[in-house]
């Protein structure tokens, strides 16, 4: 989405300095103890898009660990943007909708065969509890063909609205401004000019940074009206190495959100997964998307939630208050508490998509469908229950039962992460008895 | 005979073997396309993770032969079968998303009960994929299509062209498809070149599959294309330059199947200015006697 002017210099969005809490939020009759947060993919862009109408509000999570007098961002716009359409706002926004989307582990008990009607909260209930976390100054330099239509200080920000006649005009005016530039960004700004948008450009202004007694940016937002339902990816890819991630949350009134230029598809998930992965969800999350990625060639978008966000059940984090949903541009929704959200339903689609220059030669387009199914990438864990073969009549079966679960759970992991199945079975503890050939079938075959 | 000689008698025999395979394929071109439909149906539900459900998929194709056994019933038609009907259900069961199951039904239902009962010149007037489709997306609440839904792999594209083209050869509707196919992507060239745009945007567009499959698929469709070869053409290219401006200056989705509906009235317009033979799918040329009233027991409807 933002292309740095300067190439070579420390990503804008480096890996982020604090770490969630896991939660632990009562499910159904579930537990939530692992959650796989944006911040785990330490490159990733992360942007929040509102879009109601032709109304569109985006905000950009800026995890700079740089040096701050390098920062820079270019973000094409369809028009010139008011100052008070362009806002800071506070980071824990993204943190609240990231605990809300992450992907997630439930982790389930059963039922000890020999008191097959046992109570399970007792042993839900020493889980950890949940954490709740809760006047433009125009300037004209028509040698360049480059207008600056606006200029103002927004926080800690110091940001230039350009219009540009030419490319090689907007590249040369950047250089002179003191913006070091990447190799080809003429070709890249060309574009975005003949379709007659306008460039956001910001900086950090030392000052105002200073005031803020913060040793971090700021999530920077701005809103703008456009027919065009599309996010800017290209212009990031300038001075990419590799693929680049992009973590993506859409709120709209109506229903999930695809793109109409690539393939949407949901990651695989709603799977059992050995309990050992409880220990390092994170490792597991990112070995499984890392290998589907890769397996889809970096040419698809991922869904990894879609949801309601009036309601949910079950929650891996509170959902957002509707002052939060505000506060991300959701103007729909009144204040008034959660009862008032229910009545306004804002759906939210979260996507991750990790792309490269050569597999999206075009920038995002998306489409709001009308598809109102709730989906989230939720992994389960089952814990077999403690139990001798000998205990009672259905014990042996039971943990031939059990014997045969892990094993294709074993199975189901390597062919998410790519990891070696006999490696996963000497972490488990199982050892992979020989079957004949159908019974090795039907265990391949069960759901 | 010399070399050369014994070239051409190999290219000759390669001919005929490839004419008597041709000559093997059943003369509907129906059959064949509801293999490739089939083909492309099953492939997309196991490999590409269409959200399509198996119910939607049976209730599609229940409603969609019911209505059409019930409609050709209550008219009184003979030699009419259910093949265009499997046709149209296979196209929304490939295309149409719904989050209920009764979205499906009642689209097929819509797209052929009105083959029976909108109707103009002797033939129906609406591509009864298209319009269910239009229903689905315009009327019906939860329903979508999903253009992306097929990427744009090189191979899939070199298949839809491959398949596509062997079914509109012997629908003999093969200009549609290209005529189509050229001005819309001459649009898209001209775009990418006026917005300086690297030619991979181009690639991009051009590995469509939803592009290809409306290319091969529907549009294609000689029962709802104007009969005259000519008019034909001007009809695609219509639809080509209705599909981009949709896409490209309106920026809304689903330019496509929008766009072949809009235009969908100048058909029976270009049918009248332009005269020519009916197509017949049975024979699966245009019927010989151009300008004779249609027999009671038509065989365009089914």
């Amino acid at each position: 989405m933002n292309a740095l002017i300067r190439p070579g210099f420390a990503r804008i969005l480096a890996a982020a300095a604090f770490t969630l809490s896991a939660p632990g939020a009562h499910a159904f009759c579930g537990f939530y103890v692992g959650k796989a947060d944006a911040n785990l993919f330490n490159d990733a862009s992360q942007v929040v898009m509102v879009r109601d109408g032709d109304r569109t509000t985006i905000t950009m999570r800026n995890q700079y660990e740089g040096d701050l007098k390098e920062f820079a961002m270019v973000v094409p716009v369809p028009e010139v943007l008011a100052e008070e359409s362009i806002k800071v706002v506070d980071d824990v926004l993204f943190q609240r909708i990231d605990a809300y989307s992450a992907p997630r582990l439930a982790e389930y008990y059963d039922a000890n065969p020999c008191h097959a009607l046992r109570e399970r909260k007792s042993m839900l209930g020493r889980l950890p509890q949940s954490l709740a976390m809760d006047a433009a100054q125009l300037k004209v330099e028509e040698d360049r063909g480059v207008t600056v239509e606006a200029t103002y200080t927004i926080g800690e920000y110091d940001v230039v609205i350009l219009s540009a006649k030419e490319s090689s005009g907007l590249e040369i005016w950047l250089r002179e401004n003191g913006y070091r530039i990447p190799e080809g960004a003429a070709q890249a700004l060309a574009p975005y000019i003949r379709q007659d948008l306008k460039f956001f450009v910001a900086k950090v202004n030392l000052a105002e940074q200073a005031k803020t007694g913060s040793t971090y940016l700021r999530p920077m937002q701005f809103s703008f009206h456009t027919e065009k339902f599309m996010l800017p990816i290209r212009l990031g890819m300038l001075n990419a190495r590799g693929p680049q991630d992009l973590v993506l949350w859409v709120l709209t009134r109506t229903g999930r959100v695809e793109a109409t230029n690539y393939r949407t598809i949901r990651l695989p998930a709603n799977m059992d997964i050995p309990t050992y992965v409880k220990g390092d969800f994170r490792t597991f999350y990112k070995a499984l998307f890392d290998t589907q990625a890769k397996r889809e060639d970096y040419r698809v978008l991922f869904t990894e939630y879609v949801w309601n966000m009036s309601w949910c059940d079950p929650c891996a984090a509170n959902p957002l208050t509707p002052a939060e949903l505000r506060g991300l541009g959701v103007d729909w929704v009144t204040a008034g508490g959660r009862r008032a959200a229910r009545a306004q339903p804002v759906m939210l689609t979260r996507l991750h998509v990790r792309y490269t220059a050569e597999t999206f030669p075009e920038d995002l387009v998306f489409q709001e469908t009308k598809d109102r199914a709730n989906y989230q990438a939720r992994y389960v864990l089952r814990h077999p229950a403690k139990v001798k073969p000998d205990a009672c009549p259905a014990a042996g079966p039971y943990l031939d039962g059990v014997a045969a679960r892990q094993e294709r759970e074993a199975k189901v992991l390597a062919t998410l992460t790519n990891w070696d199945v006999d490696e996963i079975r000497d972490r488990m503890g199982i050892t992979q008895r020989q079957r004949p050939w159908w019974e090795e079938w039907w265990v391949g075959m069960a759901p | 005979m010399g070399r050369d000689g014994a070239v051409m008698s190999g290219r000759h025999d390669m001919l005929s073997k490839g004419r008597s395979l041709a000559a093997r394929l059943p003369r509907d071109a129906r059959m064949v396309q509801i293999l490739f439909l089939g083909v492309l149906l099953g492939a997309g539900a196991l490999v590409r993770d269409f959200t399509l459900r198996p119910e939607q998929m049976a209730l599609t194709f229940a409603a969609g032969l019911a209505t059409q056994l019930a409609c050709v019933r209550a008219l009184g038609l003979q030699r009419v079968g259910v093949l265009s009907a499997l046709i149209t259900c296979l196209g929304l069961s490939i295309l149409l998303r719904a989050d209920s199951l009764w979205v499906h039904p009642l689209a097929a239902a819509l797209a052929i009960a009105s083959k029976f009962s909108i109707r103009a010149g002797g033939k129906h007037l609406f591509n009864p994929g298209n319009l269910g489709v239009i229903a689905g997306v315009a009327l019906i609440p939860g329903a979508w299509i999903s253009p992306g839904q097929w990427g744009s792999d090189v191979a899939y594209a070199a298949w839809f062209l491959a398949l596509g083209a062997v079914v509109s050869s012997r629908a003999q509707r093969l200009d549609t498809s290209w005529a189509f196919l050229a001005c819309y992507l001459g649009l898209v060239a001209a775009r990418v070149a006026w917005l300086g745009y690297e030619w991979a945007v181009f690639v991009h567009q051009l590995e469509s599959g939803a592009l290809l499959l409306f290319a091969f698929f529907m549009i294609s469709d000689p029962m709802t294309t104007p009969n005259h070869r000519g008019a034909r053409v001007a009809h695609a290219a219509v639809v080509a330059a209705g599909a981009f401006a949709w896409q490209f200056l309106l920026f809304l989705p689903n330019g496509l199947v929008w766009a072949l509906f809009i235009a969908t009235p100048l058909v029976p317009l270009l049918d009248r200015v332009f005269r020519a033979e009916r197509f017949n799918w049975r024979d699966n040329r245009a019927l010989p006697t151009p300008g004779s009233p249609a027999p009671r027991t038509t065989t365009t409807l089914g």
